[in-house]
C-alpha cells in the first residue's frame, strides 16, 4: 500500500511479491509498516509477517501495532532484526525505554511523524488520531534519544507520497539535536534527494516508498530499486564516512 | 542434494530453508534424531543465548546423532551465528559447555580506549577479509558485505580453522572451516546475493 500525505492509499501489491522482487534488486534493509495497525487498534499481524520473513533475505524492520515487549519480542523470533515503534511512543514514551532495556537500544526504532501546522511549524502528527500534536520534532526526537531510542525514523507527512524531496530542514534540525542515527522518509523521487538528506540533512539512512514503486507520470506501479553502483556513486558524493543504508518501503 | 536444516527451536529458519532452495538444494527442516541420521547436509542456525540452544539440543536429543553425523561421519555442516559459537568449547554468554568440536571458545566483545563508543551488539553489514582460499568463497564477488547481528565473537586456537575475519574493534573469526565444519558468524540468509553464494556454495560441495 502507498500512501499520498498519508491518504489515499494505493494498493501496490501483495507484500510477499514486493519482498520477493526486494530480494532481487539487493536492498539493504527492508522496512516493511503496517500503517493501518493502530488505527485499526490492531497489532501485528504475526502469520503475514512470519510468512514474508521466510522470504526475505535481508534484515528487515518492522512497524505498526507494537505496544507490548511481547510484540516485539515475537517479531525477533520470527527474522526481524528491528521493531520500528511510533504510535505507542507517542502514547507511552517509557515503552521506549521497557523495549530497549529488554531487546537492546540497537533494535528498537522510534518513529516520528511530522506534519505542518498552520503557520508551517511542523509539529509531531498523531496518526492514530489524525490530528497534529504541540510537540516539536527536535524535542521529542531528543526525549526518545533519552529514553534508549537506537534509530529515529523521521516522516514528513507533507511530503509523503509527492516524491518532491524530503523536508531537508526538518532532518537537519532533528540530525544536529540527537547522535543516534535519523533515517529520513517522506518525500523522495529522485536519486540526488537521497545525497541531499544525507549532505545537506545530515541523515545517516535515506529511506522511500513512492520512489520504488511508481514510475512515470500516471504513477504506474512497477518496483525497481537502484543500481548498486549508482547508488553508491550519488551517495558517495554525500559526505560522510559511513555508507548510509537505504530502506524499500513496501 | 539434501540439506537439513536442525530446527531446534532458536529462531525463524524458514528463510534459510528458502535460500537453500533458492541456490539449487533441496532443504528440509528437521527437529529428530531420525531426520537427522538421513542428512547428506546439515545446517545449524541460531538466534538467542547460548545456553538455551545447549540445552534445546539436549532437550531433544539432537546431541548425539548431530556429534556422530559431523565428527564421524564428516557430514558437511554450517553453523550460522549462534549455530557456529555452539561448535566451541564454551562461551561467556553461559555456563554450560559448548559441543566442543573445534578448538576454540566464545567471549564477549569488550570495547575500551579509543573503541569505547563502539555499540555491542555489532550489528549491520560488514566486510570481511578471507584469509586463505574455501570453497564456501568459491567466485564470490569483489568486496563482499555481509549482515552481522551479535554480542559475542569466537576466539579460534587453532589460526589455521580461521577463514575470514571481519574488523569491529577488533579482527574478530567471522568464518571458519575445520574439514568439512564450516561456520560463519553473519547471517547469509540476511545478505542477499554474497549470503545466497555462500549457500550455493555449500550446497554445491
Amino acid at each position: 500500500m502507498k500512501t499520498v500525505r498519508f491518504k489515499n492509499p494505493t494498493y501496490v501489491g501483495d507484500p510477499i511479491n514486493a519482498v520477493r522482487i526486494f530480494n532481487d534488486k539487493e536492498v539493504d534493509e527492508l522496512v516493511l509498516l503496517d500503517i493501518e495497525a493502530s488505527r485499526r487498534g490492531a497489532g501485528p499481524d504475526f502469520p503475514l509477517l512470519s510468512k514474508i520473513s521466510r522470504e526475505a533475505f535481508m534484515p528487515m524492520g518492522y512497524g505498526g501495532g507494537v505496544r507490548s515487549l511481547e510484540d516485539a519480542r515475537r517479531l525477533f523470533s520470527i527474522g526481524f532484526e528491528k521493531v520500528i515503534i511510533n504510535a505507542c511512543a507517542l502514547e507511552r514514551p517509557e515503552f521506549i525505554q521497557q523495549a530497549s532495556s529488554a531487546c537492546g537500544s540497537q533494535s528498537i526504532v522510534a518513529s516520528i511523524d511530522v506534519k505542518k501546522n498552520f503557520w508551517g511549524q511542523g509539529r509531531v502528527y498523531d496518526h492514530v488520531r489524525g490530528r497534529p500534536t504541540s510537540l516539536s520534532p527536535r524535542d521529542f526526537a531528543v526525549r526518545l534519544e533519552r529514553l534508549g531510542a537506537g534509530e529515529i525514523a523521521l516522516n514528513s507527512v507533507d511530503r509523503d507520497g509527492t516524491m518532491s524531496g524530503y523536508d531537508l530542514d526538518l532532518v537537519r534540525a532533528v540530525c544536529q539535536a540527537v547522535r543516534i542515527p535519523v533515517i529520513a522518509m517522506g518525500g523522495a523521487g529522485r536519486l540526488e534527494d537521497f545525497r541531499d538528506a544525507v549532505r545537506f540533512g545530515g541523515a545517516s539512512a535515506v529511506a522511500a516508498g513512492s520512489f520504488f514503486v511508481f514510475h512515470g507520470r500516471h504513477r504506474a506501479v512497477l518496483i525497481t530499486y537502484p543500481d548498486k553502483s549508482e547508488l553508491k556513486k550519488t551517495l558517495a558524493s554525500g559526505g560522510g564516512d559511513q555508507e548510509p543504508g537505504q530502506a524499500g518501503r513496501a | 542434494m539434501s540439506v537439513i536444516v536442525v530446527d531446534y527451536g532458536m529462531g525463524n529458519i524458514g528463510s534459510i530453508v528458502n535460500m537453500v532452495r533458492k541456490a539449487g538444494g533441496q532443504a528440509v527442516s528437521a527437529s529428530t534424531p531420525g531426520e537427522i541420521e538421513k542428512a547428506e547436509k546439515l545446517i545449524l542456525p541460531g538466534v538467542g543465548a547460548f545456553d538455551n540452544g545447549i540445552q534445546n539440543l539436549r532437550a531433544m536429543g539432537l546431541v548425539d546423532v548431530l556429534r556422530r553425523k559431523v565428527i564421524e561421519e564428516e557430514t558437511p555442516i554450517l553453523g550460522i551465528c549462534l549455530g557456529m559459537q555452539l561448535f566451541t568449547k564454551s562461551s561467556e554468554e553461559g555456563s554450560l559447555p559448548g559441543l566442543g568440536w573445534i578448538n576454540a571458545k566464545t567471549v564477549r566483545f569488550r570495547f575500551e580506549g579509543e573503541n569505547a563508543s563502539l555499540r555491542v551488539p555489532h550489528m549491520g553489514w560488514n566486510r570481511i577479509e578471507i584469509a586463505r582460499p574455501s570453497p564456501l568463497y568459491r567466485d564470490m564477488f569483489e568486496d563482499p558485505g555481509f549482515y552481522f547481528v551479535h554480542s559475542y565473537h569466537v576466539v579460534c586456537e587453532d589460526r589455521a580453522d580461521v577463514l575470514s575475519t571481519t574488523r569491529y574493534g577488533i579482527d574478530f573469526v567471522s568464518s571458519l572451516q575445520k574439514g568439512r565444519l564450516f561456520a560463519t558468524q553473519f547471517h547469509p540468509e540476511k545478505s542477499h546475493k554474497f549470503g545466497l553464494k555462500v549457500i550455493e556454495n555449500f550446497v554445491g560441495l
